[in-house]
């Protein structure tokens, strides 16, 4: 849900820059009054291309914000070690940024289990950024085990969706 | 509170004034149920009208018959005859017994009683437990209580017709303590809850802002131990439910769960989990100290203590899968005791010692079981999509848990607390106002 909300506002920034160049070049085929108008909103342009960096909508956008795991797993796949190694990449161009690791588990095992799992898989992701070379003071840690799905629903599409590690940008 | 400062003020005026009326039971009792087979052909029982001698007695008189009546009731051990089928009037029962009129509409054993409200907004309570074949009386007990407390001594009535016909403590007198949820899966408000055994005088005990799991009973003082996301950080909590103070007990780097009083309720066991790793601590009440328990890589959580507190079950991933392991109440000599198929998890030994309850995952299904403490005779009680999270009621004889449905898209999903007998027969919803989870049974309440 979070997800898609999340995607959602990305793609309306990036539209939304978009419509503001066209207007721009609207404004540019005016006459030589708006010259100084037209210097001004080509600086402003450039501003709104997306997401401001460092962000969460940011990361969404050239990162991804989570990782998935197997039944019972917390180790990283390879998908989630390319996902992982991108994040330490985006990381260090933004070194002023914290993050809080989620571990999440799916809803076919037991509460107490869970938040232990849940906590191994943002580890999971935790040690593999520290591998990379990301300061450890920057990552933070918890669980939340099966009581915060992603997406609702009894099935194994859901259930896949919601194993995962969430990077929450502090 | 003032039900809670009620519940106290029983508990010392009952203590107080309690009397036996009969000073021996019969050495040999006619009837008695054996519970320790397993289906039993529940044993029909005529539960009278308390009598008074005013309108007032008369009604409180009612009101207890018909809390007993559905107490033993619900063991599934009694069948309460319609009352509709008497032929003596209980007004008469105050002369005597007509024995004969009870053999007639088949009751075994026959419960009477009187009330009487006294001067003081306090009410009197008598009553006497008949064998209607040997026509002699079992036993009787007089109490002295405040009027509120009608609904405790009905319990308290209820346990001690139990014991005498069963032989085991009885368990009516008691509490639950619950989560209580409501809403969609990912807006699901959850609040601390506590209720008597049969659903009433129910209690929120915390607000709903933040969510809160597993709260376990003190097994020694009215404060229970529980999971708190508050601030968004798992911590175990200490609460005094009569003061409403509370604090946290796992103030520690990483996140504190699963806890459990030890059975002299001087210490919390429970999981700290930090860098990957889950491991089981006893926090010492008095002083505050972690003591580390176990050491191992891998998940080490939902510790609980034998009764006489010198072992320690709890499930582990080290084999693998989650499954069950015993330790010494120091860490040492850990054992395996779950060898079947699937995974096991949140074990919680009986309060006889010789059980050990448990969820087990298997097969796409969960299921509620018991095992010997060694491991050897394994036994499913209950199944279904989503079972979890037992507790004994204080004389062994009862499990509680929880069982959730399948929820649908909008994440629409019911949880419900269920109890079922040791023997896997008699399973009943408990019923709550809201969805309810984790049920935690307390102690016999004195």
């Amino acid at each position: 849900m979070r997800f898609k909300l999340l995607t959602m506002f990305a793609a309306a920034l990036f539209l939304s820059a978009c419509a503001s160049k066209s207007d721009e070049n609207a404004g540019g085929s005016n006459d030589g009054t708006a010259a100084s108008t037209d210097q001004s909103s080509s600086v402003s342009s450039s501003t709104i291309q997306g997401p401001q960096p460092g962000t969460l909508e940011h990361l969404l956008v050239n990162v991804g914000d989570r990782v998935f795991f197997g039944y019972d797993q917390s180790d990283l796949s390879a998908d989630s070690q390319k996902t992982t190694e991108a994040l330490a990449v985006w990381l260090n161009s933004y070194p002023a940024v914290t993050l809080t690791l989620e571990g999440h588990a799916d809803e076919r095992g037991t509460r107490e289990y869970n938040l232990a799992l849940g906590e191994r898989r943002a580890n999971s992701v935790r040690d593999y950024l520290v591998a990379l070379g990301v300061n450890p003071s920057r990552l933070q840690v918890v669980s939340f085990g099966k009581e915060r799905p992603a997406v609702l629903g009894s099935t194994e599409e859901a259930w896949a969706q919601n194993r995962r590690a969430v990077f929450a940008v502090n | 509170m003032n039900l809670l400062m009620n519940i106290r003020n029983l508990v010392l005026a009952a203590g107080a004034t309690l009397g036996m009326i009969v000073a021996s039971v019969p050495a040999q009792a006619e009837i008695n149920v054996n519970i320790s087979q397993g289906f039993v052909q529940p044993l029909p029982v005529a539960v009278s009208d308390f009598q008074g001698g005013q309108p007032e007695d008369q009604l409180i008189g009612r009101d207890i018959a018909g809390v007993i009546s559905a107490n033993l009731e619900r063991t599934g051990l009694f069948r309460p005859i319609d009352s509709k089928a008497f032929i003596q009037d209980a007004n008469s029962l105050r002369v005597g017994v007509r024995f004969g009129d009870w053999r007639l509409i088949n009751a075994q054993a026959l419960v009477t009683g009187t009330t009487q409200v006294l001067g003081d907004g306090k009410v009197q309570v008598e009553f006497r437990l008949w064998d209607v074949y040997a026509e002699n009386m079992m036993t009787g007990y007089r109490y002295t209580t405040t009027r509120t407390n009608w609904r405790k001594v009905a319990h308290q009535i209820s346990d001690a017709i139990y014991t005498r016909l069963t032989g085991e403590s009885g368990y009516f007198t008691t509490r639950i303590v619950y989560v209580s949820e409501t809403g969609p899966q990912n807006r699901r408000q959850r609040r601390l809850a506590i209720m008597d055994q049969d659903g009433f005088n129910h209690i929120f005990l915390t607000s709903g802002r933040f969510d809160v799991f597993t709260p376990r009973f003190s097994p020694t003082s009215q404060e229970v131990t529980y999971l708190s996301f508050e601030g968004n950080v798992p911590k175990v909590m200490l609460l005094d439910i009569q003061s409403g103070r509370e604090e946290v007990l796992g103030n520690f780097k990483g996140m504190s769960f699963a806890p459990r009083f030890a059975p002299d309720g001087n210490s919390v066991i429970m999981s700290l989990a930090d860098k990957g790793n889950t491991e089981i601590y006893t926090m010492d009440l008095r002083t505050r100290k972690f003591t580390r328990l176990t050491n191992h890589p891998a998940i080490d959580t939902s510790p609980s203590y034998s009764p006489d507190g010198r072992k320690v079950v709890f499930n582990s991933d080290r084999g693998g899968s989650q499954q069950l392991y015993v330790m010494d109440a120091n860490g040492g000599n850990v054992n395996r005791i779950s060898f079947n198929k699937g995974r096991y998890a949140t074990p919680v030994w009986s309060p006889r010692g010789d059980l050990i309850a448990f969820t087990r995952i298997s097969g796409g299904k969960f299921f509620i079981g018991v095992m010997k403490a060694d491991g050897s005779g394994e036994r499913m009680l209950a199944e279904g999509y989503h079972l979890e999270g037992p507790t004994w009621s204080p004389n062994g004889r009862v499990i509680s848990y929880f069982k959730q449905g399948k929820s649908d898209s909008r994440g629409q999903v019911k949880s419900k607390l269920y109890t079922i007998d040791l023997s896997g027969y008699n399973e009943r919803e408990v019923v709550t106002v809201l969805d309810g989870v984790d049920p935690a049974w307390s102690p016999l309440l004195q």
